[in-house]
């Protein structure tokens, strides 16, 4: 998991709505039982053609991640399936934030979970970032705020216990597991 | 106050109340598992030492990654490659350490996760369902409030037998009139899917409410709520009732004698209370809707089987009608077919198979087009034996095969070739979904096997009357 905050990058734009999360990683790369390495299947194929050929027409040509690492895409961002594995190649490939007018919600939950910052910005935000690709971004998760060069910066949501995860690291498992006798509490109650 | 249907099942389940800085601490009565989505949970479990908590509230089933072609007892699956074969391998280990129960190759429960868990009864009115599975809103059709999750919270579930929640908006979808002759649940759900848009429902847990869901039976309910995830939403859930009722009794984990009476007592509760607040509301009558079929790479381009093809309104229904080579004016009603597929939790039940026979029956289909039918269930795969389908099936020419997910998702080895046009009872268009570069349309089992035996996307109303021998 990605720790530092705040970062800066610069942004990736997708001209795209609806992006599925089968686009992100297709169903049969999901043979595997790990979570890493997935980052090679990320859009794999918008990126490769049958033939494992670089394609031509590829929408991510030119994105490198070590610089362009804030993805910034069209409307309903994640739709689809629930696999984990669509955040799990995003973050490999490099990306450390989704930047959208709108994030589908299991892929927000997701993306949230693993330091996948999910992003909705306002729509003036939203359009400008769109028209304007390799747009310098400075996000700072504390004050959950959005730095554009050039352009206004805006204030974004991030449930909070999502956020307290991600800034002290810790594992929500754990606070889940500290509420042990509430939940036994609550099946001793209702057997 | 008055509360609707999700909010009496929310309110049950919430073991901790949300606060500004945590979600809300929901228990989970039944937590399905099929091995695509959890052997990194397992592992994550495993690393920490934790164990499953409650396996008796635990179900596997392996459907993903199974292949469909028929093999003979004692000897290996044909899986479609060795990564196939080590996820299913591993469900068999960690839930034989977990003491899981496990519907595996031996089991005759064996089936795609949603139609497995209410044909087994275990799906049951008012209960919170989950699994790694964005298609769990299928078990909404009990009245249960049902979702799916991802790997990480399949962790959760397993460790805890809970989930970390923030409480969804909720939606009403309130479908008045009656269907004519042809048009099924599949029609309904993917003409509201057309109506709300892929997004209608992002946020919401949806309740479908009226007369033309009552008149439902349980399959039909199943493939409305199933298709719920299609618009978004997190949810779908309709009420239970005598039909409800009806399905569930005598199945293998449904209560009875005594317990079965106050189950029913209980669950004849579980209604929106008639002055319930909703977030978001609409209306839709059904009356006048005709088969519906999409044209483009997202489930939300319905239009009528008789209708022509809109034209584009932003670039990414321009992008939709270029992979799927067809033109904005063309009726869809004739384009060619090359492939179909009847298959998948929205529609691989008894009366989805029955209805695609009732097609078929007495036709060929073309040396142009291949058929694959793939019952949901060992179970179903039965009774549709018993019935004599499967004969029906195969005098047309069509391929019968083993349960499992199969083309809806085409990672066990079936799938299409890249260009072909595949009308697919299944609840996903998107882009190479049934393989790199394949065209889905998606449809109803009529309306597929009317396709099948036409080489073209048919209304079965037009097909003309044979003489059933
Ligand atoms: S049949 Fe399709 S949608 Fe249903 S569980 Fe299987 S892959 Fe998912």
């Amino acid at each position: 998991m990605p720790e530092t905050y705040p970062f800066s990058s610069r942004s990736f734009v997708l001209h795209q709505e609806n992006i599925d999360t089968d686009q992100i990683i297709p169903a049969r790369f999901l043979t595997t039982t790990s979570q890493a390495g997935l980052g090679r299947y990320a859009f794999h194929d918008w990126r490769f053609d049958g033939n494992g050929m670089p394609r031509n027409d590829n929408p991510l040509s030119g994105c490198d991640p070590h610089t362009t690492s804030i993805l910034v895409t069209g409307r309903n961002f994640g739709c689809g399936s629930s696999r984990e594995h669509a955040p799990w190649a995003l973050l490999d490939f490099g990306f450390r934030a989704v930047i959208s007018n709108e994030i589908a919600d299991i892929f927000h939950s997701n993306a949230a979970k693993n330091g996948l910052l999910p992003i909705i910005a306002p729509q003036s935000a939203h359009a400008w970032l769109m028209e304007h690709p390799g747009a310098g971004i400075h996000i700072d998760l504390e004050s959950q705020t959005v730095e554009i060069d050039g352009f206004d910066s805006f204030h974004f949501d991030i449930e909070p216990f999502a956020k307290h995860c991600l800034i002290e690291n810790t594992d929500p498992l754990g606070f889940l597991i500290s509420k042990m006798d509430e939940i036994k509490r609550y099946e001793e109650a209702r057997a | 106050m008055s509360r609707s249907l999700f909010e009496k099942v929310w309110d049950e389940h919430q073991v901790c109340a949300e606060t500004d800085d945590t979600p809300a601490i929901l228990y989970i009565d039944l937590h399905l598992v099929h091995e695509v989505t959890s052997p990194q949970a397992f592992s994550a479990l495993d690393a920490k030492g934790l164990k499953v908590r409650r396996p008796d509230r635990t179900l596997a089933t392996i459907d993903h990654s199974t292949p469909t072609l028929p093999f003979h007892k004692g000897m290996s699956p044909p899986y479609a490659s060795d990564a196939n074969a080590a996820q299913v391998e591993r469900l068999y280990a960690n839930t034989a350490h977990h003491r899981i129960e496990l519907h595996g190759w031996e089991s005759p429960h064996r089936g795609v996760v949603h139609v497995i868990g209410p044909e087994l009864g275990a799906t049951q009115p008012g209960m919170t369902i989950v699994c790694g599975d964005s298609h769990t809103a299928t078990h909404g059709a009990f009245g249960a409030l049902a979702f799916g999750i991802g790997t990480t919270e399949v962790g959760h579930v397993l460790a805890t037998q809970c989930l970390l929640q923030r409480k969804p908006k909720s939606m009403r979808i309130h479908v008045s009139g009656q269907p004519g002759p042809g048009v099924s649940a599949k029609d309904i759900i993917l003409a509201i899917i057309a109506r709300i848009g892929i997004d209608g429902g992002t946020g919401h847990v949806i309740e479908y409410t009226g007369e033309a869901i009552e008149a439902l039976d349980m399959e039909g309910r199943m493939t409305l709520c199933n298709m719920s995830i299609e618009a978004g939403a997190r949810a779908g859930l309709i009420a239970p009732d005598q039909t409800t009722f009806d399905y569930l009794q005598g199945r293998p984990h449904a209560p009875s004698g005594a317990e079965w009476d106050e189950a029913v007592a209980h669950w004849s509760d579980l209604r929106s209370d008639p002055d319930a607040q909703f977030d978001k509301m609409v209306e839709i009558n059904i009356d006048a809707l005709k088969p519906v079929v999409t044209w483009g790479t997202a489930p939300d381009t319905g239009i009528a089987i008789d209708a022509q093809i809109p034209p584009p309104k932003t670039a990414s229904d321009a992008k939709a009608l270029d992979y799927m080579q067809l033109q904005a004016g063309q009726d869809i009603a004739g384009a060619k077919v090359d492939r179909v597929f009847i298959g998948s939790c929205t529609n691989s039940r008894l009366n989805d198979l029955r209805a695609a026979a009732s097609v078929m029956k007495g036709r060929r289909i073309p040396a142009s087009v291949t058929a694959l039918v793939v019952p949901g269930s060992v179970i179903v795969k039965r009774q549709a034996e018993d019935e004599g389908l499967d004969k029906v099936f195969k005098a047309a020419g069509a391929e019968w095969r083993e349960a499992g997910c199969s083309m809806c998702i085409a990672m066990n080895g079936d799938k299409g070739a890249p260009g072909e046009l595949i009308v697919s009872t299944s609840n996903r268009n998107f882009e190479g979904r049934q393989g790199p570069g394949v065209r889905t349309v998606l449809a109803s089992p009529a309306v597929a096997a009317a396709a099948a035996v036409t080489g073209q996307i048919t209304d079965p109303a037009k097909l003309k009357q044979v003489a059933h021998a």
